[in-house]
């Protein structure tokens, strides 16, 4: 077992000629939000990080007690707003496992497609901030992330058009979906996950042979398997480390069990390996999405009559754990219900959060610059971290 | 035939006088050149508001930069933080007084033209050592550090690719090199076998780093270091310290342009050789802003890595083989 207090003592209170303590954050340009990471340098070595989260609490967990399941949904995206699809999706799954609510299976089939639309998104802010992070906002990373930019605001028309809204959508709700389909989104739909499957190839053209690229991001941050495991990182990173976990293909919910799709495991661990993962996923979320569309049962999209009241949805009293597989990994949702319109406890599991847990373990060792390329492929959300 | 009676020191002064503001008016422009070739990269216009086509934007930016409140943080020092941009524009502005713009059109074509510009050139380093350090700021700190790591090893480097053209033509003087090359386009440097188009590249790539572009701006790496030496600078003192950037950038282009593309050498009449020296001047700068938008930055090490391992034996070798073709050219008598 990794004995994480021993591995990097953070010495705080050392104040030594040769080294230099130095703030990233919280207020930085390539932070990816509110961290601050307290950094003890040798030269340009970093041989300690403090990772200090904490300053984008906005007390979701409490917020949830006093807003009803009909209520929360849409302020459950505000978790983790790169990916809110995702935070929704866990939240109305544990209320749905708690009430054994059947969800129709179009619904379910309309679940599996935002999602998969939201990962995408995510995937493409990701790969554009990250690139942004190596490559400067006044270099080739800022090409990188406009061009990324370009193709998220092609997946953000289709949530708009879907819900009327671009960031926070409010698209889940117990028993079913919020909204259905207008008349040709199938189409759009189609189109531009086609227009992106093809753009995908010019960003792995563009950075796959650029030697740059590779000097910086292969062999950095190397995360072992046995470190991942230890540490509960999820999604991209573990199975960067060579973990084969998906919560999609090993605990299917809502019908990932209908659709063909491989997960993509690496085993180098290292940012260039995540990258790889992410990259396949684009690829498996687009073969998702496509035969999701073609096979989109008719139906209603709701098991639950239409809401009229903020205090409509009531369900026994019980508890539940519901995870879904986001962009980042495992997020997952814990309620406990007293039998009224509201959560009584409410618990968010962050994938962002457990994931930064790494960077204190991985980064000592590495230069400065390989901090923000370290940071970047973790891909935090403080949305979420903090919560 | 004098109309009026001028000192001797006159010309010079005009020269210089004149050839400084140009070329503070090519650097206003140059950025506007620069960020509508990188918008279109990028699939963007880029500035469109001020003016037609956003042509008075640079304008509007320098009048922004000299209205912005001047801050001196408490704990800088004084002299050396406000010193820093001027003894960093210095050096940046003198490369252009040894550059011959035409046949004898120049402030002062030295006989070691291009050693006195390499020389000055790696002055800058002091006025970038300066900023980072007297800011008292731990991320100008690190970068003044990187500073003198990088321009002490891409200097040789810069040196020796710079030297190549020297070898060929025998001169240290920027007239003669210019004047090597001219009268038809096989003369031009960067089309002598081999040697040239290595040297040009090996060129390139040290220019990239001596002008701190990216890949190799590790100084002002604004996504670890914020904006590098010059994170406590604002207003006017900024726009010095980004004059002298892009002054030594075109400077850079300029001596590249002429070092390999043959100066002024090109169709159309005699008066038409500052034009044409100029554009290659541009398509030099392009070629150097095309690389920035296009690649990510690498780290400090792997920089001074491919500097110590790669650049400098293969200049210095480039270098000594050059000697040996002129010398096995010579003896052979052609």
């Amino acid at each position: 077992m990794l004995d994480v207090n021993n591995t990097t003592r953070v010495e705080m209170d050392w104040s030594g000629p040769e080294r230099l303590q130095m703030n990233m954050g919280p207020q930085h340009p390539s932070a990816h939000g509110v961290f601050r990471a307290i950094v003890t340098l040798e030269g340009e070595t970093v041989v300690a990080v403090d990772a200090v989260i904490g300053y984008l609490h906005r007390c979701h967990e409490k917020l949830s007690e006093t807003l009803t399941y009909a209520q929360y949904p849409s302020i459950a995206s505000k978790t983790d707003y790169v990916a809110a699809m995702t935070s929704e999706f866990a939240y109305v799954l544990a209320a749905e496992e708690i009430g054994k609510f059947e969800v129709p299976k179009r619904a379910q089939y309309l679940r599996v497609i935002v999602a998969e639309l939201q990962r995408i998104a995510s995937h493409l802010l990701w790969l554009g901030t990250w690139c942004m992070d190596m490559g400067g906002a006044l270099g080739g990373g800022a090409t990188i992330f406009l061009y990324c930019i370009r193709e998220r605001e092609l997946v953000l028309d289709l949530f708009e058009s879907l819900v009327g809204a671009r960031l926070l959508y409010g698209f889940f709700q117990v028993g079913g979906t919020r909204y259905d389909i207008p008349d040709g989104w199938a189409q759009a739909c189609r189109e531009t996950i086609a227009l992106i499957d093809s753009r995908i190839d010019e960003y792995e053209e563009m950075l796959e042979d650029n030697a740059f690229f590779l000097a910086r991001t292969q062999g950095v941050g190397t995360v072992s398997r046995e470190l991942a495991q230890d540490v509960g990182i999820a999604g991209p990173l573990l199975r960067g480390s060579g973990v084969d976990f998906d919560i999609r293909k090993n605990v299917p919910y809502s019908s990932y069990g209908d659709f063909d799709f491989s997960v993509p495991v690496e085993t180098a661990g290292d940012c260039y390996a995540r990258y790889k993962v992410r990259m396949a996923e684009f690829r498996q979320a687009i073969a998702i999405v496509r035969q999701a569309l073609d096979t989109l049962p008719a139906g209603p999209i709701s098991s639950r009559p239409a809401l009229k009241s903020v205090a409509q949805i009531r369900i026994p009293k019980g508890e539940a754990y519901a995870r879904v597989e986001g962009p980042r990994g495992e997020v997952g949702s814990y309620i406990i219900s007293d039998g009224s319109a509201k959560p009584y406890r409410m618990k968010w599991r962050g994938a962002s959060f457990s994931n930064l847990s790494i960077l204190p373990l991985i980064i000592p060792g590495h230069k400065v610059a390989d901090v923000v390329a370290i940071m970047g492929s973790v891909d935090p959300v403080f949305g979420e971290v903090d919560r | 035939m004098n109309l009026v009676a001028l000192p001797p020191w006159a010309p010079s002064v005009i020269a210089g006088f004149v050839v400084l503001n140009v070329v503070i008016g090519i650097v206003t422009y140059i950025t506007l050149l620069e960020r509508k070739f990188a918008a279109r990269m990028q699939s963007r216009i880029g500035p469109y508001r001020v003016g037609p086509h956003g042509l008075l934007q640079p304008i509007a930016d320098a009048l922004k930069l000299m209205m912005k409140e001047d801050i001196v943080p408490t704990a800088a020092d004084r002299r050396i933080y406000n010193l820093a941009p001027i003894v960093f524009l210095i050096p940046c502005m003198l490369i252009f007084a040894t550059i011959p713009f035409a046949p004898g059109l120049g402030v002062a074509d030295l006989n070691i033209g291009i050693l006195f510009f390499l020389a000055v050139s790696s002055m800058e380093i002091v006025g970038l050592f300066m900023a980072g350090w007297g800011s008292n700021n731990k991320y100008a700190l690190l970068s003044a550090m990187r500073a003198v790591n990088q321009i002490i090893s891409y200097d040789l480097p810069f040196i020796f690719s710079a030297l190549i053209p020297v070898l060929l033509t025998g001169s240290l003087k920027l007239g003669d090199v210019a004047a090597a090359q001219q009268g038809s386009l096989l003369k031009w440097f960067v089309f002598y076998p081999v040697i040239g188009q290595l040297s040009f590249i090996m060129f390139i790539v040290a220019t990239l780093a001596a002008e701190n572009r990216v890949p190799f701006d590790i100084l002002e790496a604004e996504s670890e270091l914020v904006a590098g030496f010059r994170v406590e600078y604002s207003g006017m003192k900024f726009a010095l310290i980004q004059l002298g950037e892009y002054a030594h950038i075109i400077g850079s282009s300029f001596l590249g342009a002429l070092l390999f593309l043959g100066a002024w050498s090109g169709p159309g009449p005699e008066w038409l050789g500052p034009v044409w020296f100029c554009l290659k001047m541009v398509f030099m700068f392009l070629v150097v802003t095309w690389i920035r938008w296009s690649f990510v930055r690498i780290r400090v090490d792997q920089i001074l890595a491919l500097s110590w391992k790669v650049l400098m034996p293969a200049t210095l070798v480039l270098l000594i083989s050059t000697a040996i073709v002129v010398v096995w050219r010579t003896s052979a008598g052609f």
